[in-house]
């Protein structure tokens, strides 16, 4: 993982969801108010936006920036947890040293702790951390292997299982809980923005 | 969509500097992080009450800045949680050494961007959080109930306590109190549109009704028919009446209030269907609010809350107020 990294991830990333947008709007405004997609796009934009400012940085100061773009300039539930997000990897030990496929998967995965404790939601709960949970403990299994891309596949596979199973999830947390049985028949909105992201990351790290 | 805007992205600092133009006896708008303050400094000893959440609730919660009410509001974009470094920023700006209290509406992006600026801020600071919605089921599993319109109620009486020099756990209690003892439902006859959707949050048929909305177009109990307003007002009531409790010789405040596009004339309506009906079930209605208080942009509907209220309850809620959107006693 390098500053480049992120910011041709963030680019991709931005395109993947800005072709899903109508999608995500409906899914939101079907079980939520429909800000999701606008938070997400306004932040992957602003992302991209700090390319020039973060290029030449270290990694952790990277980051941070990164962090701080995220958690003051998206508002609402995604960027709090986002934000924690990149909080949590820029406070990773050892960041100036060369960042491996461990080493990443270490830092996607404690900040995805961080992001649980945050939001104070666990799997079945009809959030993102519905298919961000699982794919944490994909890597946790991968992370030490040396032949990883076939692995990735699955982690693929796992994301978009797990955001098609809220589908039939009764909402216990987030805008959705509100709803009771009116939240089931639809796919959580938050766990399709994470599971594109994830899909489009993974994918990129297998073809190259 | 038929809105006055010029551009999307511009629409709430636009917003928040004409608010601040138009109020400049009262407040400050602060741009980049926003934040509405007084005009003047909270005075030394102080508790600062400090509100927010997404914006398009207007007058809440910026209206409510000012002697008597909040020391600072955050506005977050429409129906978006604020961001944690508007929080801080209204926190430092405000605190004059007693502390701070965050008024917070049970949302998950409210608590979680409150909680992170809470931290961010090194002062003294406490929260409360309003859920005064019985449209929605309470349980310790799940998010809970929503906060809605028993938060402007919230914000007059601890923000009178806090003027009469209110302890920061003193006006936690009284707040929690508040809160406790209201129940508040809705009822939406269209929707609303989100400036950057661009379209209604949600299709409703001409002679249809969302009994038990919220306040971001979210879906209630069920989609209904509707009703006289005596049928509707009575169902509301039955159901705040059912989750509150209320003894048949206690004092309430009753409040209805307007979603944005529904006129005043029908919410004097709403509040004279109201009191008929619960002084027909031998319920007192001792005090009284009517208006766009917590609205959902130009959603057409009402909310009615009832307050339980105690001595102490009514004195604050008396008490002399001087905001943009609520003054009465000075």
């Amino acid at each position: 993982m390098s500053v480049s990294f992120l910011i041709s991830q963030a680019k991709s990333v931005q395109k993947v969801i800005d072709e899903n947008s109508a999608e995500i709007e409906v899914l939101d405004q079907k079980i939520g108010d429909g800000d999701h997609i606008f938070n997400i796009q306004r932040g992957l934009k602003l992302v991209v936006e700090l390319e020039d400012s973060i290029k030449n940085l270290p990694l952790a100061k990277a980051l941070n920036m990164i962090a701080m773009k995220v958690l003051s300039g998206i508002g609402g539930s995604s960027g709090a947890l986002f934000g924690t997000f990149f909080m949590t990897m820029a406070k990773s030990p050892d960041l100036d040293k060369d960042v491996d496929f461990n080493k990443a998967c270490e830092m996607i995965i404690s900040g995805i702790r961080a992001m649980k404790e945050r939001g104070k939601a666990d799997v079945g709960e009809k959030t993102m951390m519905d298919v961000l949970i699982p794919v944490s403990e994909k890597l946790n299994e991968l992370k030490n292997e040396s032949e990883f891309k076939s692995g990735l596949n699955e982690v693929i596979k796992i994301a978009e299982e797990r955001m098609l199973s809220t589908r039939d999830m009764l909402a216990t947390k987030g805008r959705a809980s509100f709803l009771g049985e009116r939240a089931k028949g639809h796919i959580d909105p938050g766990a399709r923005s994470s599971q594109l992201i994830i899909d489009t990351i993974c994918k990129s790290v297998i073809n190259n | 969509m038929k809105k006055f805007i010029n551009n999307n992205d511009d629409f709430l600092k636009e917003s928040l500097t004409g608010f601040g133009k138009a109020h400049s006896d009262i407040i400050n708008v602060n741009l980049d992080p926003s934040f509405v303050s007084r005009k003047n400094k909270t005075k030394d000893g102080k508790v600062s009450l400090i509100s927010g959440g997404g914006s398009g609730h207007e007058p809440m919660h910026g209206g409510f800045v000012g002697h008597g009410m909040l020391d600072a509001a955050c506005p977050g974009f429409v129906f978006s949680a604020p961001t944690p470094d508007q929080m801080q920023a209204a926190a430092e700006h405000v605190d004059s050494g007693a502390g701070v209290l965050f008024i917070v509406k049970n949302y998950s992006g409210d608590i979680m961007n409150f909680q992170m600026g809470a931290e961010m801020y090194s002062g003294k600071n406490d929260s409360i959080v309003t859920n005064d919605d019985v449209a929605v089921e309470d349980s310790t599993f799940t998010t809970g109930r929503r906060g809605v319109a028993a938060t402007v109620l919230v914000e007059k009486i601890v923000g009178s306590l806090a003027e009469h020099a209110g302890s920061l756990e003193e006006c936690k209690k009284l707040g929690e109190k508040v809160n406790k003892n209201a129940g508040t439902m809705g009822v939406a006859f269209t929707s609303c549109t989100v400036p950057a959707a661009g379209k209604p949050t949600f299709d409703i048929g001409d002679d249809e009704m969302e009994f038990g909305v919220g306040i971001h177009g979210e879906p209630g109990r069920k989609r209904e028919k509707i009703q006289p307003s005596k049928t509707i007002v009575g169902n509301i009531l039955e159901a705040i009446l059912d989750n509150l409790k209320p003894e048949k010789n206690q004092k309430n405040l009753l409040f209805v209030n307007g979603m944005g596009g529904t006129p005043l004339t029908e919410l004097y309506l709403v509040y004279e269907d109201a009191c008929q009906i619960l002084q027909s079930k031998g319920f007192q209605v001792t005090k009284s609010l009517v208006g766009n208080y917590c609205t959902s942009l130009e959603m057409q509907g009402a909310s009615i809350t009832l307050l339980k209220c105690d001595d102490e309850i009514l004195k604050h809620w008396d008490s002399p107020v001087h905001t943009a959107a609520m003054r009465w006693g000075m």
